[in-house]
């Protein structure tokens, strides 16, 4: 997709949904749902690049928000140093379980990321008197910019905020997928022994690229953190990770757009679902099954397509 | 920890292990034969139990001899494992066979969101629990600690004999080698006349019953609620990629394993229990990604 | 303590390894000098491509040793050995099969990139100029945004001998570089391969199946028969030698 097209369509669909979030307050939660969940979800997408899935990602937005809420109730500290720190923590995760990890693929890899990610729901729930059990733990809601905000302001600085985060960790990932290391890592989908034969370390790719999967997640749990002002262990349990997956595939996992288009409409089907139904599962699950069959690709993919598909008018010579 | 308490928490053990070990074997079957791992087996586990219970209240209501509870549990996990595993291999995964892996697994995610919500909608969020059949089994005492027969004796009889018995249809009948044929290669079994769409459909019928199976009979000693599913499916999942996906054996083992980790964790630390099997899972899968009990070693860069 | 490493660019000593019963390798000592074009030949399952793999550390060996550039390499990986000077191209092609041919190229010539970090973008970390002479010495050019995968078979290795060209090797091992390239055309790739070699100073080893090939571009011979080397020398002499005769090209 041409940038300068490409960066036209975010800027508009930026400002509509502002613009509808003003105009609908109570949109304001799902939005940012969406949007916490969307930044998580760019982080599986730079795994699929590799052709890797993990089923226990939501462990890293998880720590981050269990890290925002501990530092939150222990410090008090300004929401965006919350944010940069959850994501921190999150990140650092990852590089440490990252040395592990990298060594695996395939089922393997999903599977161990799958285990670790219950190790940690299972602490989290079970040491409740550090950790609030399956409870969770609340904290209060704390300065934005250094600005003390009531609840309806500090929603819109922090949906502000994500919007930004999420254009920002959109475009990093498209250009990560351009760079010397993100173009490596789509080569260990198809071959990994001829990276190998040209000197470079798959795992240490890898590595970087499983370091900013989770600092990615991380990022979209210290804003779903900020949001609901309640951290849960359920935030880590494997359905969730499962979830963030669906979202990958749902949406399209060849551009990160594909994770902001596939967590928007998981939410508001969601939404809309679970008000006229009380089962939205049901019928998201009915969508993606319907999905794998028609359009693997996504909806993303489906708009390449289409985009793909029209005469190019006034473009010279094939590329 | 005295020698009542270290009895007690064998038998628990075990009789966990024999639940989680039915569980395991259809997972472990059904992923051996079609190569795709079944997210939507916990939800069996799950369906077993609500419609085991719900026979169970229906002898009672219908005033029938209340005798007819245990195989109620048998009838329940055949007829609705049998069901649901045709009709996901029917419409699901006989269509998904050659598609990506990870397709794969989310077209079976789908599948378990889609029960979880039937589930729901069917027998709503409150809890069910229709213990009939372990009171009428009684107790019994075993060097001074009483147990429930149901739990001691029944639980790891069933799960001896399906074991035994599988392995039994596995090796020594026509259609089970042609089963284990499949398991090793798909390909070469078709052009060898094997009819893969019956093997196929009958090994999901058969795991389905199985994970019914455990469901059905974990049913009289646990209340069914929402989110059961989702629990089964997790650490069946444990204990088969701790044995090796495919083993069977192996699951037995596993299975065992982590049942006594668990039971064993009760009375020494508590909060360990819901902890052990991924620990366990953990500790395999770094040192023996491949499992406990594979005959394949994985390639590791 | 390990003895002084031999003089050569690529030397082994007592090479050995079994696979259960079958004898792959059996006490190997080889020496290849810097400047070599070597040919290797040998019937299918002779060993040819097992010593291949034992010297770029895809296999380790029973016993015995490796040594390149003076250096010993027994026992280390691929990834190490292609650092230190190896190039290699495959019987079946290793592509990035989902990567078009210049991305390909870019990957490869990005291992041994002089501008800049791993966060740059691919195409400013590498010299285009290079990967263009390339593409058009292996005249892959017209086929620079085909996908790698799409290719036919002869056009599948070329790009891999390419791939390996880029790093700049001291040594390229090619394993049948031409097989699946049309016979008309194979001819003149060769010369324009080994002469591109020849000016960059690279050291070859090549496996071919083709005599008229091994005749003509190579100044030594090698011929594998059961995990040994039977003949090594000359290229006429060893193809008059009848051991090599009866091995590898009658029969």
């Amino acid at each position: 997709m041409p940038s300068m097209r490409l960066a036209v369509v975010v800027a508009v669909l930026v400002a509509a949904v502002l613009g509808v979030t003003l105009w609908v307050p109570w949109l304001k939660t799902p939005v940012l749902i969406a949007l916490a969940d969307g930044l998580a979800v760019t982080g599986v997408i730079v795994l699929i690049r590799a052709g890797q899935v993990s089923f226990g990602h939501a462990m890293y937005a998880c720590l981050a928000g269990y890290g925002v809420a501990f530092i939150g109730r222990a410090l008090h500290l300004d929401a965006l140093l919350l944010i940069a720190l959850g994501t921190a923590a999150a990140a650092l995760a990852g590089a440490v379980i990252g040395m592990f990890m990298v060594r695996y693929r395939g089922i393997f890899f999903g599977m161990l990321n799958l285990a670790f990610s219950m190790v940690l729901f299972s602490v989290l729930g079970k040491f409740g008197a550090v950790t609030g059990g399956t409870d969770g733990l609340r904290f209060d809601r704390p300065s934005f910019a250094g600005v003390h905000l009531e609840r309806e302001g500090f929603e819109i600085a922090l949906l502000a905020l994500a919007l930004g985060l999420a254009v920002i960790a959109g475009w990093a990932v498209q250009y990560y997928f351009r760079t010397v290391d993100g173009q490596a890592l789509a080569a260990i989908k198809t071959n990994e022994t001829r990276l190998e034969y040209l000197g470079i370390s798959a795992k240490r790719v890898f590595w970087r690229a499983y370091t900013l999967s989770a600092g990615l997640c991380g990022l979209g749990g210290s804003i779903f953190a900020l949001t609901q002002g309640l951290v849960t262990p359920e935030m880590g349990y494997w359905v969730r990770s499962g979830e963030v997956v669906f979202i990958a595939v749902l949406g399209g996992s060849a551009h990160a757009i594909g994770a902001f288009i596939g967590a928007f409409v998981f939410s508001f089907v969601k939404l809309y679902a679970a008000a006229l139904l009380t089962a939205w599962q049901l019928v998201l699950g009915l969508v993606l099954i319907v999905m794998v069959f028609v359009a693997p690709t996504g909806i993303f993919g489906l708009i390449e397509k289409r985009l793909r598909a029209k005469p190019a008018a006034g473009h010279g010579g094939t590329p | 920890m005295d020698a009542s308490l270290i009895l007690l928490a064998l038998m628990d053990g075990v009789s966990y292990a024999a639940l989680l070990f039915l569980v395991a074997l259809g997972l472990t079957l059904i992923f051996g034969v079609m190569r795709i791992l079944n997210i939507a087996h916990g939800s069996l586990y799950a369906w077993g139990g609500y419609f085991a219970a719900t026979l169970g209240l229906a002898i009672t209501s219908l005033a029938l001899p209340p005798a007819l509870g245990l195989p109620a549990l048998f009838v329940a996990a055949i007829i609705i494992g049998g069901l649901l595993g045709t009709v996901l291999e029917f419409f699901l995964l006989r269509r998904i066979l050659d598609k990506d892996p990870i397709l794969q697994l989310l077209v079976t995610f789908a599948a378990f969101m889609v029960l979880e919500d039937l589930q729901r909608l069917i027998w709503g969020v409150q809890p069910i629990f229709v213990s009939d059949v372990v009171g009428q089994l009684g107790t019994l005492e075993v060097a001074g600690v009483t147990y429930t027969r149901y739990q001691l004796l029944v639980l790891p009889s069933v799960a001896v004999i399906a074991f035994l018995g599988l392995r039994w249809f596995l090796r020594k009948t026509a259609l089970g080698r042609q089963v284990t044929a499949v398991t090793h290669h798909r390909e070469i079994a078709t052009a060898m006349g094997v009819n893969t769409n019956r093997v196929m459909w009958l090994t999901m019928a058969l795991g389905g019953a199985l994970g019914a199976l455990g469901g059905a009979l974990a049913s009289p000693t646990t209340s069914f609620t929402p989110g059961i599913g989702a629990e089964m499916m997790v650490l069946s999942f444990a204990v088969v990629a701790t044995a090796g996906l495919g083993q069977i054996g192996g699951a037995a083992l596993a299975a065992l394993m982590i049942g006594l980790a668990r039971s064993f964790s009760i009375y020494l630390m508590p909060e360990l229990e819901v902890l052990m099997p991924y620990l366990i899972m953990v500790a395999v899968l770094l040192v023996r990604p491949e499992g406990l009990f594979s005959t394949v070693a994985t390639r590791r860069i | 303590m390990t003895a002084k490493a031999p003089a050569g660019l690529l030397s082994t000593r007592g090479l050995s390894l079994k696979f259960g019963g079958v004898v792959a390798a059996e006490s190997i000592d080889f020496d290849l000098m810097p400047g070599e074009r070597l040919a290797v030949v040998g019937q299918n399952g002779a060993g040819k491509t097992t010593f291949i793999n034992i010297c770029t550390g895809f296999l380790k060996p029973d016993s015995g040793q490796v040594f390149f550039d003076g250096t010993e390499v027994t026992g280390r990986n691929p990834r190490q050995i292609t650092r230190l000077g190896v190039g290699r191209s495959f019987q079946l092609p290793q592509l990035f099969t989902e990567h078009t041919v210049r991305d390909c190229l870019m990957i490869a010539a990005s291992a041994v990139r002089s501008h800049g970090g791993f966060w740059l973008p691919l195409e400013n970390a590498v010299d285009r100029d290079e990967i263009e002479s390339t593409l058009e010495l292996l005249q892959l050019r017209s086929r620079s945004h085909d996908l790698a995968g799409a290719l036919p078979e002869g056009q599948r290795k070329l790009l891999d001998v390419a791939m390996a060209l880029v790093l700049h090797p001291k040594l390229m091992i090619m394993d049948e570089p031409t097989s699946g390239v049309s016979s008309d055309e194979k001819h003149g790739l060769m010369t324009v391969l080994m002469k591109a070699l020849d000016e960059r100073g690279i050291t070859s080893i090549f496996v071919e199946h083709d005599i008229d090939i091994v005749r003509r571009y190579a100044t030594r011979l090698a011929a594998w028969v059961a995990g040994r080397i039977a003949a090594d020398g000359a290229p006429e002499e060893v193809l008059r030698d009848p051991a090599v005769i009866k091995n590898v090209i009658g029969g």
